[in-house]
């Protein structure tokens, strides 16, 4: 066990490493003027002149790649361009926000997607389980910034039941965490009930339900239970994913977190900021996976 | 001169374990096997499913490499052949698989099928030779040329092997390694096929290495027949004299769990303890000595080589030493039992 | 041949005619194909639409455009989508914005389907070192997030990749010129795309390799080449087509949120994402600025799910419908 977790360790460290080489090279090696990459289109030549000073591209590759880790090693993800302020500072303040809307999306939309995905694979094949598929099908469709703009148009706007933007509170987060749980009960919805199906046209379950055992037992004690072990794999895995819906979402509502951050980066084309907020993403990925695949060995006696 | 002699082949397949997947133990699949068929002659060979019989089989055609070892092939190592060196001598060995279903593949025709064989190797370049040659295959086969343009799931359990023979046969091989080649069909098309495979040995003069758990299937097919007990040959001998009187007590147990029509026939079964240790820690000594009814001490500490008890027969046991001795004792317990 | 074989076989194809009207039934690949083969015809025809003066220049700034305020107008009897805050035809934006949409999914989907397939038959067939140092690879990319990397790839290419068209080719029907090309973009969405369908690939062509008829034809002496190119990859084909088709869905989707950020075709090119995001500063007083173009977004995307959702069912029908 304590071998196997020193392995996983390893990977981890390795893909974020990696990574950060991938983002490192992405904006050093390609042709042309790096300053001008990362100061941006509009820059001038004062500026484009000092950010060569402090990025040392006089010099060669390797020894700004070691320049780079090093800061990256000490924590230090640059200076903003457009504030100065440090990335690292700026994505930690706005953690707080993301991490409790992100968990509250979740919370949503596996309380929808759970009773959804059983019960489809209850009664595959039905006209309730096709209008679902459809359903979910279209849930997976939607670009994130339109449905937050509709639902703060007219949830929020229109019929005043949410506060239209800002963070105040907890009611400030219940819109957007709707929002996220549209765009992603679909997904789940439909994973649940593949993973359901399988597991009920296992030899186990038949042999469960000819001992006449409750259906409800069956399904949620036998099905949900070794379904869910794949979901919750994928879910650690879709940080990343679940990223993009997130920064989209909190910048239609205004909410000060890392996806706005994200956006106002993208807009004011502040590359120091764009690649923090594409490392702490990889890292937030990487954290994930790990704590999933020890979560994983321990729901799972086969793997123990 | 042998067609093919196998000199101590060993197959070990590494276990992948610890921080960089590095390999510190390895599954004994096959260790130390020597064995040798002559021209158009049918060697059956038989054991439990994990002894390593199909490992042996699917390396002797190089569908696995060797770890160790000599596979002398028409007085050619081939053991370390590699690229098209090797790809070129495959048309003198092919292989007969055990699932009719998985080994055709489903998205080529029948044709192409039996055809891939004649293309790989650029057997039939006139034009015409190729669909006669093919026709002239399923003919052999019992099939006809109005199943060519046909999808291997159109077919049933016994023609989809007579198609994989056809493939086989295609590149006129000197010798085929039959992995199974009727265990999965039904007991009625079992005889079909076996009958078909003999047919073909005398109209081609093609030698067979015949693997099968069933041992009246191989009695009834081969000449000699090699027992294989956790990766290595406990006994060998001539088909018929092997399973009359078999002399490793391994070979004894496995005849006695073959059903018998005469009912009164006295033969007792021998039922083995326990199950086959695991191939990645063999017993020391004997391997068969954990599940052995007559194991004495000293087979838990040496290793019992192979040796020729009568002209033509081996055993690996220390227990067997001359062929008399052993014949009475058999002959005084089956009196005794009821 | 016995009679028994010939029921056998008569009802085999009947199973293949089966399977061919289970095509036609499913009704997820009927939704979809044709909704598909709307929105390709609304693409191949909008210019045609504007030469023939059915349909608004979508560029051109309408002199009726505006109401007296300068807001845009509503959707009416002259402008059936409304127009936008320049007085131009919303419709017509949206129509051509089609051929950017399809133009673009479809080109990233190629690119990632030609980079995962790749990647996924290398490591699936060889296995190994290769297999742990790709698959490794692919998870790299796979940590970053898609729309985030897509932006830094697309704000380090602008204006440095070589635009494999001239920029005076009329590419929408319309003498645009394009800064950052629809090239560089299609490109950015493919590389950022690829790693989902990599990983599926491996996962299939491990599974066909373990079959016996590779093993049989390898034992034939076929080589390297052939096993993979007669015997593995006509037997992943299917998973390939519906990951490629779901591919599309999500690159069209990447592409609108880059057009949303403003890093995606630039304007005035007629894009869905960047007349969702001019048109939402007008949310309130012009809803329908949002509206037709997150629906004309909606659409397509569904339209692609739809298809490839339908052709899993059908490539393998056991999944679903088994009782």
């Amino acid at each position: 066990m304590t071998g196997r977790f020193l392995f996983r360790l390893f990977w981890s460290a390795l893909t974020l490493l990696g990574t950060a080489l991938l983002t490192f090279l992405l904006v050093n090696v390609v042709p042309g003027d790096v300053a001008r990459v990362i100061a941006g289109p509009k820059a001038s030549p004062q500026v484009l002149e000092e950010i060569r000073q402090r990025y040392h591209l006089h010099e060669p590759l390797w020894k700004r790649a070691g320049y780079h880790f090093r800061q990256l090693a000490a924590g230090d993800l640059g200076h903003s361009f457009v504030t100065d302020q440090p990335v690292a500072e700026a994505i930690r303040a706005r953690l707080p926000t993301t991490a409790a809307l992100t968990v509250t999306a979740v919370v949503m939309w596996m309380l929808l997607a759970v009773p959804l995905g059983v019960s489809t694979a209850k009664y595959r094949g039905s006209w309730f389980d096709r209008s679902t598929l459809v359903l979910a099908t279209l849930s997976l469709s939607l670009p994130a910034f339109w449905l937050a703009r509709l639902l703060q148009y007219w949830l929020a706007y229109k019929l005043g039941w949410f506060p239209v933007a800002g963070f105040l509170g907890f009611a400030h987060l219940l819109l957007p965490a709707a929002t996220l749980a549209l765009l992603y009960v679909g997904y789940y919805a439909r994973l649940i009930h593949a993973h359901m199906i399988e597991v009920l046209d296992s030899p186990y379950i038949r042999s469960a339900r000819a001992q006449g055992t409750p259906e409800r037992v069956v399904l949620f004690k036998h099905g949900l239970r070794n379904a869910l072990i794949p979901v919750v794999t994928i879910l650690g895995m879709d940080v990343a994913g679940l990223l993009g819906g997130v920064m989209f979402t909190e910048n239609v509502f205004a909410l000060p977190g890392i996806g706005t951050l994200a956006v106002q980066s993208v807009f004011n084309l502040d590359v120091p900021v764009i690649m923090g907020t594409v490392l702490f993403s990889a890292f937030l990925v990487v954290a994930a996976n790990l704590v999933v695949d020890l979560l994983y060995r321990w729901i799972d006696p086969r793997l123990r | 001169m042998n067609l093919l002699e196998i000199q101590n082949l060993k197959v070990h397949f590494p276990v992948p374990r610890g921080l960089f997947g590095r390999a510190r133990e390895f599954v004994r699949a096959v260790d130390g096997v020597s064995l040798t068929i002559a021209p158009g002659e049918t060697v059956g060979l038989v054991g439990e499913s994990g002894c390593g019989k199909t490992t042996l089989g699917r390396a002797v055609i190089k569908l696995i490499e060797p770890t160790a070892g000599r596979i002398i092939f028409e007085g050619e190592d081939i053991a370390r052949l590699k690229g098209a060196e090797l790809r070129a001598r495959r048309r003198r060995f092919q292989m007969i698989f055990q699932d009719p279903y998985g080994s055709l593949d489903p998205r080529l025709t029948v044709g192409d099928i039996i055809g891939e064989a004649l293309d790989i190797h650029r057997l039939t370049p006139q034009p015409g030779a190729r669909r006669q040659r093919i026709e002239a295959l399923l003919k052999d086969v019992g099939l006809d040329w109005s199943q060519a343009e046909r999808y291997p799931h159109e077919f049933s359990g016994g023609q989809r092997q007579r198609i994989g023979i056809a493939r086989a046969l295609a590149v006129e091989p000197r010798l085929i390694v039959c992995d199974e080649p009727v265990s999965a069909l039904d007991v009625s098309v079992q005889a079909q096929i076996i009958n078909l495979l003999q047919d073909l040995q005398h109209e081609h003069g093609i030698a067979y290495l015949f693997v099968a758990h069933d041992l009246a299937v191989v009695e009834h097919i081969s000449r000699r027949i090699l027992v294989m007990y956790l990766g290595r040959i406990v006994e060998a001998g001539p088909a018929k004299t092997v399973c009359r009187s078999p002399q490793h007590p391994y070979t004894q147990a496995l005849l006695s769990a073959v059903p018998v029509v005469d009912p009164d026939s006295k033969r007792k079964r021998i039922l083995l303890k326990g199950d086959v240790p695991s191939p990645i820690h063999p017993p020391a000594g004997c391997p068969f000595h954990p599940r052995c009814p007559v194991a004495e001490p000293r087979c838990q500490t040496e290793t019992p080589p192979l040796r020729e008890t009568q002209p033509g027969r081996w055993t690996a046991c220390h227990l067997v030493k001359a062929e008399n001795e052993l014949r009475a004792e058999t002959h005084r317990r089956d009196s005794l039992s009821p | 041949m016995s009679a028994a074989a010939a029921l056998d076989r008569s009802g085999m194809s009947e199973k293949g005619a089966m399977r061919r009207e289970a095509l036609w039934r499913n009704r997820l690949v009927l939704a979809g194909s044709s909704l598909v083969l709307l929105l390709v015809l609304a693409a191949w025809l909008a210019p045609f639409g504007v030469k023939a003066k059915w349909l608004r220049n979508p560029i051109q700034q309408m002199s009726a455009g505006l109401d007296a305020d300068g807001m845009p107008l509503p959707p009416g009897r002259q402008f059936l989508a409304g127009t936008d805050n320049f007085g131009r035809d919303v419709l017509s934006r949206v129509l051509h914005g089609t051929r950017v949409s399809l133009t673009v999914g479809v080109a990233a989907m190629l690119v990632a389907t030609i980079i995962g397939v790749w990647i996924g038959m290398l490591a699936g067939y060889w296995g190994g070192k290769m297999d742990l140092l790709l698959m490794r690879f692919t998870e790299m990319n796979m940590t970053l997030p898609a729309i985030l990397l897509a932006v830094a790839l697309a704000g380090v290419m602008d204006g440095r990749v070589v635009h494999l068209h001239p920029a005076a080719w009329p590419w929408h029907g319309l003498d645009l010129q394009l800064k950052r090309g629809m090239v560089s973009l299609f490109l950015i969405i493919g590389l950022v795309c690829w790693p989902g369908m990599g990983r599926v690939i491996r996962g299939q062509v491990l599974a066909v390799k373990a079959r016996e008829f590779v093993q049989a034809s390898r034992a034939l002496g076929a080589s390297d080449t052939r096993l993979i190119l007669r015997h593995i990859l006509p037997n992943i084909l299917p998973t390939v087509l519906v990951v490629a088709v779901m591919l599309t869905a999500n690159a069209i989707l990447l592409e609108a949120g880059l057009g949303y950020l403003g890093v995606g075709v630039p304007p005035p090119a007629p894009t869905w994402g960047s007349m969702l995001y001019e048109g939402q500063a007008y949310f309130i007083s012009a809803p329908h600025l949002v509206m037709v173009p997150g629906a004309a977004i909606v659409l397509t995307v569904l339209a692609f799910n739809l298809l490839g959702q339908g052709l899993q069912e059908w490539f393998d029908p056991t999944r679903e419908r088994r009782r």
